[in-house]
Parts: structure tokens; sequence; C-alpha cells
């Protein structure tokens, strides 16, 4: 896993495209949370959810695609916001989209899908929310009280 | 690249603040304000449902008093923390989040009188019943388990007893019961001690005391672990949709902090007992200085305990970081010292107590602990008033007990004022 604080600002700042995959449209689910955060953040959220993509149903604004292969564009960042089990085959689609890296949020940790998109040469990271690590790392974060581990003489930008 | 782990004379000095993104200000700015703008609607929206992470009002966050807390978070090796404007608020603040009617808490005997005070009777009003125990036996801890327990309340080291607590015993009797372990570690400050280390879930501390340092601010703070499993079914108000903030299920939407997030939203929010960035802004001055300051109150604290201990007009001398105390050991193997707090009796009993304390030269006759200052009280008829004698003597508080908060004056200086004032008390 590529989890340290240099590492995921890098990511962070070269990632500006999200597939989000199981992106909700309910406006209290974690995942519309992270990405509604990610979205007013400068980042292209591309949601992937088959629910809404059968219906034509728009989430924040965006097209809704059924899978990572439907989507016509260039992927940086795919965003797992799906059970641990149901990952392996993402991380497949991951490398064949050519996306930078597989991100798999809080609560989804699944090794082998690690595994075989670091072969690939993709970062990744999971067990974390890619909207925590962006205030941790970016600022806002510590607006709460978080230890964010962030140590430094040098303004945050 | 690993990351440092930077240790706490550093912390104490660098968490949770960076320079300023504004200005490039090194010391921390002081933002006195009551409330932030919003860049839109839409903003404003984004704020109330959490979606963002942002100000909008004094009372639920503020970036000075937010420095502080990501200090004591950091210093505390916890996930998060969450200020309130006094260490009985804090307190107030971590079991209002965790309990709720009908619910029960096994709390030690020997806890600080306003704590005692708290769950007695204010918590109880509230149909929160406690039931207290000998701090001294984790078996105790777990012979008061009732299946409606929801937490296990005590302190790392007694104010005034100065009994210390096998965290680690009473962390594991608490997880067996699926309940958190909240710990008030106002007397050790996080320098000499990390209860989360030691298995418990909630710090909780009177930031008024070491913290602060200086006898100047009112403060308190608790911290999270970030480790407690609030989906174990006892506590729906950490997974269920939150009827006090529209809807949130706070451990699903934000997982190892989501406590203090609640605490901050759904207690903090609507009780109100915040911390003022000023008063922020002054703890954290000499939070700066904690570490070096609670190496002098110890080393000074063990001189005054050894030179109480050989005075023959001493009855008793209660100071665990004394070798021959029947908690030393285990007191080593949790701090790195005993802190500046030590209990005595003389030979004159309660007479001659008092009289000890009217003839100090500067010595201050307070009930405050954790200053510069050495400061001297007598709880029986103070801080532990409210409790009845049978209380008092659970909560390990007698009535010739003598109390001495050891300040940063020198030794030599602090031990001659005991000398001229136990002269004096026992030639009256």
């Amino acid at each position: 896993m590529h989890n340290d604080s240099s590492t995921l600002r890098d990511l962070l700042r070269q990632c500006k495209t999200i597939a989000v995959v199981g992106l909700s449209a309910d406006w209290h689910r974690p995942s519309f949370f992270a990405a509604k955060y990610m979205q007013s953040h400068g980042y292209k959220i591309i949601p992937v959810n088959p629910r809404y993509a059968a219906t034509g149903q728009q989430i924040l604004g965006e097209t809704v695609y059924a899978s990572l292969l439907d989507i016509p564009q260039p992927v940086d960042m795919v965003d797992v916001f799906r059970r641990t089990e149901d990952v392996l085959p993402l991380a497949e689609e991951a490398i064949r989209i050519s996306a930078k890296c597989l991100w798999q949020q809080l609560g989804v940790q699944n090794l082998d899908a690690d595994q075989l998109v670091r072969q690939a040469g993709l970062a990744s990271v999971h067990n974390r929310c890619v909207k925590i690590e962006h205030a941790r790392l970016f600022g806002g974060l510590n607006w709460v009280g978080v230890n964010t581990g962030i140590i430094s003489a040098r303004r945050p930008h | 690249m690993s990351e440092r782990q930077f240790k706490p004379e550093t912390l104490a000095i660098h968490a949770g603040q960076i320079p300023d993104a504004a200005t490039g200000a090194r010391a921390l700015p002081i933002y006195q304000t009551t409330s932030f703008v919003f860049d839109s609607a839409e903003h404003a929206a984004s704020l109330f449902n959490l979606q963002t992470f942002g100000n909008v009002y004094s009372r639920l966050s503020n970036p000075t008093v937010a420095a502080f807390e990501e200090r004591v978070a950091a210093l505390e090796g916890g996930r998060a923390a969450v200020a309130s404007a006094s260490g009985m608020a804090s307190e107030t603040m971590a079991l209002m989040t965790i309990l709720q009617s009908g619910d029960h808490v096994v709390a030690a005997g020997t806890l600080y009188g306003g704590s005692v005070t708290m769950l007695a009777v204010s918590l109880a009003k509230f149909g929160i019943q406690t039931t207290f125990v000998d701090a001294a036996r984790a078996e105790a801890f777990a012979a008061a388990m009732q299946p409606n327990t929801r937490a296990v309340f005590a302190e790392s080291l007694g104010n005034p007893s100065l009994q210390v607590l096998d965290i680690a015993a009473v962390a594991e009797v608490a997880h067996a019961h699926g309940v958190p372990l909240v710990i008030d570690n106002t007397v050790p400050s996080p320098f000499l001690c990390n209860p989360l280390a030691l298995g418990a879930d909630v710090v909780v501390h009177s930031a008024t005391k070491y913290l602060a340092g200086h006898g100047t601010t009112l403060g308190g703070a608790l911290v999270e672990s970030g480790r407690f499993p609030w989906d174990n079914g006892k506590f729906p108000g950490m997974t269920q949709p939150s009827p006090g903030y529209h809807g949130v299920k706070f451990y699903e939407t934000f997982g190892d902090f989501a406590f203090t997030m609640r605490c901050r939203m759904e207690s903090l929010r609507v009780f109100g007992a915040t911390l003022s960035p000023m008063s922020a802004w002054q703890i954290l001055q000499g939070v700066e200085t904690l570490p070096l300051r609670m190496e002098r109150h110890c080393s000074n604290a063990l001189g005054v305990a050894r030179f109480l201990q050989a005075d023959p007009r001493v009855a008793w001398i209660n100071y665990p970081g004394l070798p021959d105390h029947p908690q030393h050991a285990l007191l080593m193997r949790q701090m790195r010292g005993a802190s500046g707090l030590l209990a005595f009796g003389l030979k004159g009993g309660l007479d001659a107590g008092i009289r000890f304390i009217e003839s100090a030269q500067f010595m201050s006759h307070l009930v405050n602990i954790g200053d510069t200052r050495t400061l001297i009280s007598h709880p029986a008829s103070t801080t532990h008033r409210q409790l009845d004698a049978q209380q008092q003597v659970a909560a390990g508080v007698g009535p010739d007990m003598i109390r001495i908060s050891v300040g940063l004056e020198h030794l030599d200086d602090i031990l001659w004022d005991i000398d001229q004032a136990l002269t004096t008390a026992n030639r009256s």
C-alpha cells in the first residue's frame, strides 16, 4: 500500500479525474459526501453505478456509467465504494483503462486487488477515505481537531 | 519514505500549527470571531451537511481552538480531540456523547470531587446510574459491570488520592463488556502518561492544570483513540441516523474520528461549553513548554516527598514517585514520572495541618493544581466538601490530608517554606 504522506500528496495532486465506483445519489451516504467534497476541490468526478446508469439519472451533475469500461475519457483514479470481495474485477478494469491509481475506501481492503494493480504499475491505497486524506494533507481536517500528523514550517497551499 | 514519529517535545511545539495559510504568521493567530462567511448558499449547505470541512460558527469549531485540539490529540497519540471551556465540560461532553437515560457507569471511587458529584448527582438526575468501586482492583470494576453498563470512568492518577490505575487491566475489563474506558489524565498530563497506548478509548483533560500550566486560564479537552468499535450494537447513537444532526450516521461517515465529530455536532453544539479562541491561545503558550515543566514538577515533588518522609513532624506521606510506595512499580510501568501532586498528614492532625497551611509564606492556599506556583490545600474542607465523611474516605480524602501541588520555584526555597510552616504549626 502507498500510504505515506508525501506519496498520498503526490497522488492527490496528479489524479484529477476520479471514477467513483458505487457512488450513491443519496446525499447522506459516505460516497456522496466524499465525491461532493472532491468535486468542490476541483476534481472531475465520474460516477460509476449500474443502478443509476440504466435510468439516465445524473449524480452531482455528471453522467453515470454502468462500468469503468464504458467511460469515454481517461481516468486517473478509480475510487471504490464496494464490498471488499467485489474489488478484484474492478482492479482488472482499472488496469485495462490505464488508470494511475486504485483507491479502496475506508473498510474496503482487497489485498489481491492491491497486489494485482501494483504489479501493473498502478499506485494502490486501501482502507482510507479519499476525502479525509485530502483534507488531512491539504487542510480542512485540522479544523475539526483531527491529528493530521503534519509537522511543517511551510505555508499550506 | 516512512514517516517520522516525532517526540512529545516536538509535538508540544508544532502539532496542529503550521504557518498561517493567509499571512504566513509563524505563531498561532487568534481568530477572535464568532462566525465565518460562506462562499455561496451551496457552500453553506455543504458545511452544514458536513460534506466539506470548514468553519461555520465558533461554538462548533474555530481555527485557534482547533490548533489546541490537534496538539492535545497528537500529544496523547489519539486520532482527534474536542476542546471545551473547562475540564468538567470535557468530562460532561465525553459522557453525554456516550450515555443516555437508563445507562450505567462503573467509576473509580477515588475521583476528583467534582467528578463524583457529576456522576452521583447530576447524571443521576437524567437516569444514568453509577457504581463507584475500589480503583486499586481491576476485579472490582469487573464485579460492578451490568448489562446496561456503557462506560468505565477512572483517573490515571487520582486527585488527590494519588491512586495509580492499572489502565491496561481495567481497559481489558471494559472491552470484555464491549464498553469504552474513559480516563481523566489531568494529573500526569499527556507528557507523563498516554492512556490510549495502554488501552483506554477516550481521554479527558482539565487543560487548566499542567497543559496550560500557569494558573491563568480554564479549558478542557477530550481525545479519542480511533480504535473503539462503536458498531458493536451497544451504541446506536453512533451507528443509527442522528436525530440531532439531520440523519447523519456518524460512525459510517467519519470512521475513526466519528466519536469526536458526534461529540462536536451533537454535544458541544447543543450544550455550548465551548473554549474561547483567546483561552485556547493562552493554553497553547503553556503547552509548548509542557515537557520541560513536567520534568521539573516531578523532580521538585520527589524532593519535597523525600523531605517530608524524613521529617519527624510528618505522620504520613503519599507520593507514588517514592520507590517504597506500594504502587511505585505500576506507576513506573505506565508513566514517565509521578507528576507534581503529593499528599501528607501531620502528627498534630487536622489542627496542625490548618496551622501549616496558614503559616506558609509563598505557597498559595487555593484549590487549583498544576500551576508554576506551589499550591497547598485541605481537600476535606474544600474540593471534597460536598462529599459526606464516608464518600471522603472512599475518595481517599482523610480529614487530616494536606495536598501540595509542587511548583517550579527552586526546590531549596520550597523546602524552606515547608520547614518554616511546619515549625510554626508545631509551636502554636
